[in-house]
């Protein structure tokens, strides 16, 4: 699936919540079911530092694509960094560089990727395209070297 | 809650005068539970904003006219207003600063000046950022040390400790009224007289101790006193620096600029007397004639009852939120004022604080600009909810079923 058809699939799926509480109790859930990061990667390196709630991610290339992990110390920021992992693991980095990630505010939850809820999830979407960015850049580079 | 103190206190006329008390958020009528961060504004003080663009606006000092008269007598009227809301003996000892954290910047920059290696300066570990940086700013300018009083597991300062700092070498003592994370009041007469025998000065921090009762500068004995206006129902970007004019006078002025000067030359310039050395360029007129409006309406609504209304709203509010299983209150000092900050098991505060938020529930999470009080209870922050005088037993019952609630989903 490309990212475009997984953020599609994910607006599908959140179409069914009609209230605030369905939503939030699958974005809980899915906190709960995201795999957790190699303890080995949740140090200060691999910390997207926020004001309220912290984030860790780690990247790994993989061929032409990028794996992603990640946690947090919130339920909440921890499920929305489901769906970004969901998204964008296992695409091309190149993909993955010039990505609009739109599914966010389309399931009505743009509100924590504002800088004022200072969650690291902002900055977790940032890093990831950067990581995307550098991968495709040196993919292009070894192709031309 | 005592029903004596409820039924004599006029609460419903009160939140009529608070058109933002009115609306909604996320779809339910607003709860606000976050005034120690910001406090809402009662129409009579947007009015009077309002009535100063419409009716007196002019550049206030020096001017020949009229209307710059008017607006330097509402200017300075609302000075007096400040110092008596205080009980400052002199309202030429008042300045106006746009805050608590310039109040004490202020103070750290100029008085500190004198500072020099070795002098001592003591804060408390429950000190916002506002009271530490300025602080440490100055010592790495000037050599001098930062002592910390430590904070014992109720969210009371360990005055033994405190003791066992001051000393010859103490040369200020920079201390919190009011702690913005745990509501601890803290004892500031005895803070002053122990920094005083030691010949040590002392400001108070009281950004969270003027919205809810009454303060008296000469009772307390500090040195300097500094609070916000935005926190007692005035508007943002003025507060209020009070200090001794003697320790005034002696300090070097803070910015340079019109209206701090006496007579400027190339060759020399010399300065203003007290308050307005420390004043330079034009000063938030609305702001400082805004805050005035309010120390008026919530001096109008007795200070004395607004405490004793506020404690027994606290008092009902950790009797119920101690109802949620799990729930801890982290600052359980014996004297405390309308701040309940707290955790349940081990939910993070932003899960709490998003789900409450989706409720209509304004509290805030995270360290409250605290972290190193954080860190000395080894917590990530906390869910803090503080209260005003316009706050009602029905907004503690929307909190607890609210909180209620969002445990039950994170559960």
């Amino acid at each position: 699936m490309t990212i475009a058809e997984r953020q599609a699939e994910i607006i599908d799926e959140f179409e069914m919540f009609d209230d605030w509480m369905d939503k939030y109790e699958h974005i809980i859930e899915l906190g709960k079911d995201l795999p957790l990061i190699d303890s080995a990667f949740k140090d200060e390196e691999h910390k997207i530092r926020g004001c309220q709630s912290q984030v860790w991610l780690h990247a790994a290339p993989e061929g032409e694509k990028l794996r992603f992990t990640a946690d947090s110390d919130a339920i909440i920021t921890k499920g929305l960094i489901s769906l970004m992992v969901r998204v964008l693991d296992d695409q091309p980095a190149t993909e993955i560089a010039k990505t609009e990630l739109g599914f966010i505010e389309k399931i009505g939850l743009h509100e924590h990727l504002s800088p004022t809820r200072s969650n690291g999830l902002r900055s977790m979407v940032k890093q990831m395209k950067l990581y995307g960015i550098a991968q495709a850049a040196q993919q292009n580079a070894q192709a031309n070297g | 809650m005592q029903k004596t103190a409820a039924k004599s206190f006029p609460i419903e006329r009160i939140r009529a005068d608070f058109p933002i008390l009115q609306t909604e958020m996320n779809g339910k009528p607003l709860v606000f539970l976050d005034s120690a961060a910001s406090s809402q504004k009662p129409q009579q003080v947007l009015d009077t904003i309002e009535q100063y663009y419409e009716h007196d606006n002019a550049n206030v000092h020096r001017g020949v006219y009229a209307l710059s008269q008017r607006a330097t007598d509402a200017f300075e009227a609302a000075r007096k207003t400040m110092a008596a809301y205080i009980n400052a003996p002199d309202e030429h000892e008042v300045i106006w600063v746009r805050g608590c954290t310039e109040g004490i910047n202020l103070v750290a920059s100029t008085y500190g000046q004198r500072f020099k290696t070795g002098d001592e300066i003591i804060v408390s570990h429950m000190e916002h950022h506002s009271n530490i940086v300025p602080w440490q700013m100055l010592c790495e300018r000037t050599g001098a040390v930062l002592k910390v009083i430590p904070v014992l597991d109720n969210g009371e300062l360990d005055m033994t400790a405190y003791k066992e700092l001051l000393s010859e070498r103490t040369v200020f003592v920079s201390v919190v009224h009011v702690s913005n994370a745990l509501g601890t009041v803290n004892p500031v007469v005895e803070i002053c007289n122990m920094a005083h025998e030691v010949g040590a000065s002392v400001l108070i921090d009281g950004a969270q101790a003027t919205p809810h009762g009454k303060v008296d500068v000469q009772a307390i004995g500090c040195d300097f006193y500094t609070f916000s206006g935005h926190k007692m129902c005035g508007p943002t970007g003025q507060g209020i620096l009070w200090g001794k004019r003697a320790l005034l006078e002696s300090m070097p002025p803070y910015h340079g600029g019109g209206e701090m000067i006496d007579k400027v030359s190339f060759e020399g310039t010399t300065y203003n007397v007290i308050p307005f050395k420390f004043e330079a360029g034009t000063p938030n007129m609305a702001g400082a004639i805004g805050l005035a409006a309010a120390a008026d309406y919530m001096t109008s609504l007795d200070l004395d009852s607004i405490e004793q209304y506020e404690a027994d709203l606290l008092a009902y509010a950790t009797a119920e939120m101690s109802k949620i299983e799990g729930l801890r209150v982290i600052g359980t000092a014996s004297e405390k004022h309308s701040v309940l900050s707290f955790l349940v098991g081990d939910m993070h505060p932003y899960d709490l604080g998003t789900l409450l938020d989706k409720q209509g529930v304004a509290v805030r999470t995270g360290h409250h600009c605290c972290q190193p009080l954080m860190e000395r209870f080894g917590i990530p922050g906390t869910v803090r909810a503080s209260f005003a005088f316009y706050n009602t037993t029905e907004d503690v019952d929307r909190l607890v079923s609210a909180t209620t609630r969002a445990v039950k989903m994170l559960s």
